[in-house]
């Protein structure tokens, strides 16, 4: 039921874009067109759940029995900035169609915050697991959670951008600036979830 | 190379955050007020002031092909140099900050910075573009946090001014990050064609 509860959370209730701020620049950058949208959002969920494993098991099997946990940041960035070229050698290998539909994206997500954020989260514990221990499982499972969050945003955010092509708007607003304040009012819409988790919480006795 | 002109480039023409819309993670997540825009301005051009000078220092030295990645150690190392000042000195500050500081790493003004400068140049020029862009970076933060503030909960830096009855809460909550910033975009973009 927990994790019912992570999911929930995560998705609509702390958006990791909308509420966190993490992961903004392909939130921006790759928001115009649905198709791209979705290609990036299941980039981003491949590549964070694999990333938050090995980082993971880092931190339990390396950095904290050694004691150098300051090594973290820089550990994590190389390791991820690794994956994912590794990632990307593999799929080339494997499924080419796969790649053929990821590949522009992977070397995009090296720079995406929300990866490294997500895997200094679940290492250090300090992610919102409902309740539960945090754990290898809960804390992949938060990955994914996350990640999905991250796709439903950056579709629902693309599906209004794709509109807003059809409509006249001011000059010094064009670009960025609607695309900024169309973003408030998306995030403002996903506030509405908020209290949802702990209602379903109470409601399932909790 | 005009020094001063470098530093003034990186605040006003080359302003990292209204002009060149970059490392928009932390503009939005920590200017929710002055102070926390202030604290994560400064820190970031801490690293970027350090990270530009020792990457002109090293510049010779990096082989071309795996340049970023020697970058990205450099910087992470400087972020955890920060990391661990912070946490002795401004503990406060650095747990309100919190997962924002190790995500300076990622920030793509830094790499960009290293990238586009601090490569090609000597290490003062660099230390000039470190700390102009580092100083528009914390003005553009600064600026972002003081109108949230005073719009969300009517207190300028820390200190009540305005009366709480006209408080508009959404500025400090996620939304008002969004619009705020994107208004802000527009009123710089209408004074550029203005002056075009």
């Amino acid at each position: 039921m927990e994790y019912l509860l992570i999911f929930i959370s995560a998705i609509f209730v702390n958006n990791i874009v909308l509420s966190q701020f993490l992961g903004i620049c392909p939130f921006l950058g790759v928001s115009k067109k649905i198709s791209t949208a979705a290609g990036m959002g299941i980039a981003v969920t491949f590549v964070l759940v694999i990333s938050v494993l090995v980082t993971y098991a880092l931190q339990m099997w390396v950095l904290n029995p050694l004691g150098l946990e300051y090594l973290q940041t820089i550990l994590f960035i190389l390791v991820i900035a690794g994956l994912v070229q590794m990632l990307e050698t593999i799929l080339k290998k494997v499924s080419p169609s796969l790649y053929q539909a990821l590949g522009i994206f992977l070397p995009l997500i090296t720079t995406n915050c929300c990866i490294l954020g997500v895997s200094i989260l679940v290492a250090n514990g300090t992610y919102n697991a409902q309740g539960l221990e945090p754990s290898l499982l809960s804390g992949v499972f938060y990955a994914l959670a996350t990640a999905i969050g991250f796709a439903v945003a950056l579709i629902v955010f693309a599906g209004i951008r794709e509109q807003l092509d059809t409509v006249r708007i001011p000059k010094p607003m064009q670009g960025m600036s609607i695309a900024l304040v169309t973003a408030g009012l998306l995030a403002m819409a996903f506030m509405g979830f908020s209290g949802v988790d702990h209602g379903i919480a109470q409601a399932l006795g909790h | 190379m005009n020094y001063f002109k470098t530093i003034t480039d990186g605040i006003f023409k080359g302003n990292p955050t209204f002009v060149l819309l970059l490392g928009m993670c932390p503009t939005l997540a920590t200017t929710s007020s002055a102070l926390n825009g202030l604290g994560m301005g400064v820190s970031t051009m801490f690293v970027l002031i350090c990270s530009n000078a020792f990457i002109s220092l090293l510049k010779n030295l990096i082989p071309d092909g795996v340049r970023i990645p020697c970058y990205i150690v450099v910087i992470a190392s400087f972020v955890t140099i920060l990391q661990m000042v912070m946490q002795a000195y401004l503990p406060e500050l650095y747990r309100t900050l919190g997962i924002f500081i190790p995500l300076i790493v990622v920030n793509c003004i830094i790499l960009g910075r290293a990238e586009a400068f601090a490569a090609k140049n000597n290490v003062l020029a660099s230390l000039c573009d470190g700390l102009g862009t580092g100083l528009g970076f914390t003005l553009a933060l600064t600026l972002l946090g003081l109108i949230r503030e005073l719009l969300g909960k009517g207190t300028f830096f820390g200190a009540e001014v305005l009366p709480s009855t006209g408080n508009m809460l959404l500025f400090v909550l996620a939304p008002g990050a969004f619009i705020t910033l994107g208004l802000f975009i527009a009123a710089v973009n209408s004074f550029k064609n203005k002056k075009a």
